[in-house]
């Protein structure tokens, strides 16, 4: 039962997590490049970014801590799934994918934001370099969820050996 | 130019890389 609600979790964390990321890349960016142009943009980088990173953010730890423990209690163990040993392939090439994502979200993404939306201190020049960098570290989370998704509902147990074998 | 700059340029690209690590995958599993 324990590692139902694991899985319950992870899966709301999952969908909060990557439905944040679809309407950062799909609906926010393209919609804020709209907004500087008419002199609306604040309203969205003061009160709806911030938030919206907020949840984004812990909803990625969220999902990794809890994909980390049904893992590590589930069949195959997080050892086997990481180095990628013979069934638990497809499983752990999802959680390696997941794990780069969570990395771009809090080393990249979210430091990066923090320079661009004025909640630290930097220089224009930062701030542009900082857009780009987190753009790209978005687009390639939403890039990979893609892959990440595919491994993720393929890589258990009843699927593995009649997608794989 | 970089197809992550592009939505459909990024969506393609997960796709061929969801191929991709699917044919690895396979070679993993054995």
């Amino acid at each position: 039962m324990e590692l139902v609600i694991d899985r319950w979790i992870h899966v709301l964390a999952g969908v909060t997590w990557i439905g944040l990321l679809y309407y950062f890349n799909f609906i926010q960016v393209p919609g804020l490049g709209k907004a500087k142009a008419d002199g609306t943009a604040a309203g969205i980088t003061k009160h709806i970014a911030p938030n919206a990173l907020l949840w984004f953010r812990m909803a990625a730890a969220v999902t990794w801590l809890t994909g980390a423990v049904y893992l590590e209690r589930g069949s195959f163990g997080m050892h086997a799934a990481f180095t990628l040993s013979g069934a638990a392939a497809p499983i752990g090439i999802g959680a390696w994918m997941g794990t780069i994502m969570l990395f771009n979200v809090w080393v990249l993404i979210w430091p990066n934001q923090k320079k661009v939306l004025g909640l630290v201190e930097a220089s224009d020049e930062d701030k542009a370099k900082a857009a780009r960098t987190a753009f790209l570290a978005s687009r390639t989370n939403t890039m990979l969820s893609i892959p990440m998704l595919f491994f993720m509902i393929s890589g258990t147990p009843a699927h593995t050996m009649g997608v794989f074998g | 130019m970089n197809p992550l700059d592009s939505i459909a340029g990024t969506i393609i690209a997960g796709v061929v890389l969801t191929v991709v690590f699917y044919y690895v995958a396979r070679a993993l599993v054995g």
